[in-house]
């Protein structure tokens, strides 16, 4: 065990620095972004932003496992270094990989599963951000069961003529392009009759109606598609084999350390709330109850942030995260909401005010991260979901009966 | 950067996990535990020929000269066995002495608690629930003790005791040996019957100085918090473990009570609060001998958080094997009454959030 990073590592830290150094020196922009930065909404993609990208892909530090030919910049595994980038960027916030659902999602499916044609005309702009995705998975009637959805997908003179409806599809209003699954073989077995289709959200047929979230929000939508025609080409992977297509995740090194660092500023930000706020006359902080509970989730923070280290160190190793990698989205989701709920504790009855109110301590940022902590518990599988899939793949009990 | 262990402590938990699982089934845990010293001298001479109570102690001293995590990774397969014995109490003894810088009293009796050959406990807790070394009510003077000590583990087998004591000039370590005149020891009943512990009482005892200020009662403290929270993890793992196995095998309506959801969820989520938890006390374990400053904080959140765990995972556990599950025969309740040892053993959870909630500035 050992904490420190070898001299090649550091040499390398050095010079993804220098890089920085000479290439971002933009000012942080201070405390607007903390909640975008809370919802992952968060990201810039200006002319300078990009031209940054792409010297930072020049250099190999960004999208290091996609191809050159692709927009990548094709450098060995390395979880390490990867590791050190995230962290320098982060540091210098510096415009850093695009972290929405196209990179993280789509990128890495046609990486294994696309055409040629459909590596080099939408990876590169993914990347970069000048080509935004949805995820049309969801639908009303189905949510965790996702592959029971009914969205069909019929083909006439070359094109697939599509019809059916998608829910809770996030940015679908700002996003050019939406990959979606939908129903091609209805007479199969419900997985075996899936296909993966890029739909562009222009075509004809299709109408995006916001949905006010919870928070107020509208970040999320119902997409309508009715006769919208996707020309054939723009299938991903063979017919019916949507559902494998779809299970492609990334293989190597993506930010592994991630979700900890966002939640240690969350809580930074807790313990300075508590030391601000007053009640009786002095800080919430000096109530040993209130103490308690900080240290009873600091704890839980440091393990969350080794545990990444953890992680880390099975990558390098070539090994796999095993249980230790199922649980973290349904820890980190549990922790968060935790850390969210004692703020609004420390608030004491300002916490009705509404985020923005002027006169909520911190704007009412912790009452939206409050809001948040429900809507990724259940975003990308719900708790439930996640218990299952630890349950039956972490520690071998039965499988649920399923129709 | 590596945080994983290395092939050698993989090894050793393997040896250790194997020596136990043949010399220490819950049979002999039983027979033990049911003996009036509740002491197995054959059973602690094996896992000291193994190096086990010499892992951290320089090789000079007769140990293997390793790190605290080497001798954490132990105790979580001690816990994860519940293996009675004086393993804590030795422990804590070998960290304080090795803070001492009386170097007879090193030379005398580190080699001997390596080779097992000496059983060395310390003593520190007193009335009150206190913990702490600036608190310490039992004063020494002229080489003379006299206090009470409470919830001294291992006390009864010890061939030395390491007395934590305040005289003129504060805190200090004092060494009573077994058989000196004044000093009693008195076995107490412990939930845990696989770590005795004894109230000991100083009267006007002679004791040698071998670590003056708080220094030498800190490490062992900051040890022992370690060793308490692998050992919970060792026990909590094991309680999981043993769970699953059972959800697989007993059937009800017709089927595995491990095919049910909310047993399946319950598991689920200890398996999700058990698996970071690992990495704070080996972060922990790793900050005793390479980040220092961190140390003391770390130590009182991991013994904080993980003896918690244990505590929950061993009411899990029984819950799902049902009303078996809470007979005397069946050994579930071997690891339910561990746990309540390590929560409470140098002060509850609370405690130790409060300390580390000092030591963050906050
Ligand atoms: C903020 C947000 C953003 C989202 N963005 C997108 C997006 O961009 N694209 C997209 O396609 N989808 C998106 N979703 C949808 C999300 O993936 C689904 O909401 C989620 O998968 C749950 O499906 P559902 O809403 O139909 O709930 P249901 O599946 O009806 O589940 C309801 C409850 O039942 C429980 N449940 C269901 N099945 C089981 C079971 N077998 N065992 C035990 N409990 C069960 C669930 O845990 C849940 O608590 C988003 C959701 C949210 C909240």
């Amino acid at each position: 065990m050992n904490l420190a990073y070898s001299a090649e590592y550091e040499r390398f830290r050095t010079e993804v620095r220098r890089f920085l150094g000479e290439h971002w020196n933009e000012a942080p922009s201070g405390a607007a972004d903390s909640i975008a930065d809370l919802t992952g909404a968060h990201v810039r993609t200006d002319a300078r932003a990009t031209a940054f990208r792409l010297l930072a892909i020049e250099r190999g530090y960004l999208y290091r496992h996609v191809p050159r030919r692709y927009g990548g910049s094709e450098q060995p595994g390395d979880p390490l270094k990867s590791t050190i980038i995230a962290e320098e960027f982060r540091r210098a916030r510096a415009p850093f990989e695009i972290m929405g659902q196209g990179p993280s999602m789509l990128v890495p499916t046609l990486l294994e599963h696309g055409t040629e044609a459909q590596k080099e005309r939408f990876i590169r702009d993914t990347l970069l951000g000048t080509i935004r995705w949805c995820q049309g998975y969801s639908e009303p009637g189905a949510g965790s069961d996702l592959a029971s959805l009914r969205t069909r997908a019929v083909l006439d003179d070359g094109h697939w003529v599509v019809n059916g409806q998608k829910i809770w599809t996030s940015n679908a209003r700002e996003a050019e392009w939406m990959f979606a699954l939908v129903r091609t073989e209805p007479e199969k077995a419900k997985h075996d009759g899936i296909s993966y289709l890029l739909i562009e959200m222009n075509t004809p047929g299709i109408d995006v109606r916001p949905l006010r979230q919870m928070t107020g929000d509208a970040d999320f939508n119902e997409v309508f598609l009715e006769n919208a025609r996707v020309p054939a080409d723009n299938i991903v992977g063979r017919r019916g084999q949507g559902w494998v297509v779809s299970r492609s995740t990334l293989k190597h090194e993506r930010a592994l350390i991630g979700g900890a660092h966002l939640t240690r500023r969350t809580f930074d930000g807790l313990v300075m709330l508590a030391q601000a706020v007053e009640r009786g006359g002095r800080p919430v902080i000096q109530d040993p109850v209130i103490r308690n509970r900080l240290a009873e989730l600091e704890a839980r923070l440091v393990a969350a942030e080794y545990h990444g280290y953890r992680l880390l160190t099975l990558s390098a190793r070539g090994n796999d995260h095993g249980l230790g990698g199922m649980v973290t989205k349904l820890y980190s989701t549990t922790l968060g909401y935790d850390i969210a709920k004692l703020a609004m504790d420390v608030v004491g009855d300002r916490g009705l005010l509404a985020p923005g109110e002027p006169n909520a301590p911190a704007m009412g940022m912790f009452g939206l991260a409050y809001m948040w902590s429900l809507g990724v518990l259940i975003a990308g599988g719900a708790a439930n979901i996640q218990r299952n899939i630890i349950a039956e793949r972490g520690l071998g009990l039965p499988r649920d009966a399923r129709k | 950067m590596d945080f994983g262990l290395s092939e050698d402590q993989v090894l050793l938990k393997e040896t250790i996990r194997r020596y136990l699982g043949s010399e220490c089934p819950t049979t002999r845990v039983r027979a033990i535990m049911e003996s009036e010293s509740g002491h197995d001298a054959a059973l602690w001479q094996g896992l000291a020929d193994l190096g086990v109570p010499g892992l951290a102690i320089p090789t000079p001293h007769g140990g293997a000269g390793l790190e605290l995590l080497d001798l954490a990774l132990a105790a979580e397969e001690l816990g994860r066995a519940c293996t009675p014995g004086p393993f804590l109490g030795c422990a804590m003894a070998s960290a304080a002495l090795l803070a001492s810088e009386d170097s007879d009293a090193k030379a005398r009796w580190l080699p001997a608690v390596a080779s097992g050959r000496a059983i060395v406990t310390v003593a520190l807790g007193e009335e009150g629930g206190v913990w702490d070394a600036a608190a310490l009510t039992t004063r020494a003077r002229d080489g003379r003790l006299t206090g009470r000590k409470l919830l001294v583990p291992a006390a009864a087998v010890a061939d030395a005791i390491l007395v934590a004591a305040q005289d003129g000039d504060g805190p200090g370590l004092w060494l009573v040996e077994r058989g000196a005149p004044g000093l009693e020891v008195a076995a107490l009943r412990g939930t845990d019957m696989t770590r005795r512990v004894a109230a000991v009482t100083l009267g006007d005892a002679p004791g040698v100085v071998v670590a003056g200020g708080r220094r030498a009662i800190d490490r062992a403290r900051d040890a022992g918090l370690v060793l308490l929270a692998a050992d919970a993890y060792g026990g909590a793992r094991r309680c999981l473990d043993m769970t699953v196995e059972y959800a697989l095998t007993r059937e009800q309506f017709g089927q595995p009570i491990g095919g049910f959801q909310g047993v399946k969820h319950q598991l689920a989520d200890l398996a999700t609060e058990l698996e970071p938890a690992l990495s704070l006390w080996w972060y922990a374990a790793h900050a005793y001998d390479h980040i220092p400053e961190r140390l003391e904080r770390h130590a009182a959140l991991a013994k904080a958080h993980l003896t918690d765990l244990y505590d929950r995972a061993a009411r899990v556990a029984t819950e799902l094997h049902g009303g078996i599950g809470f007979t005397w025969e069946y050994d579930l309740h071997l690891w339910f009454r561990r746990a309540v040892f390590d929560r409470a053993f140098l002060g509850d959870a609370e405690l130790h959030r409060l300390r580390a909630a000092d030591l963050a500035g906050w």
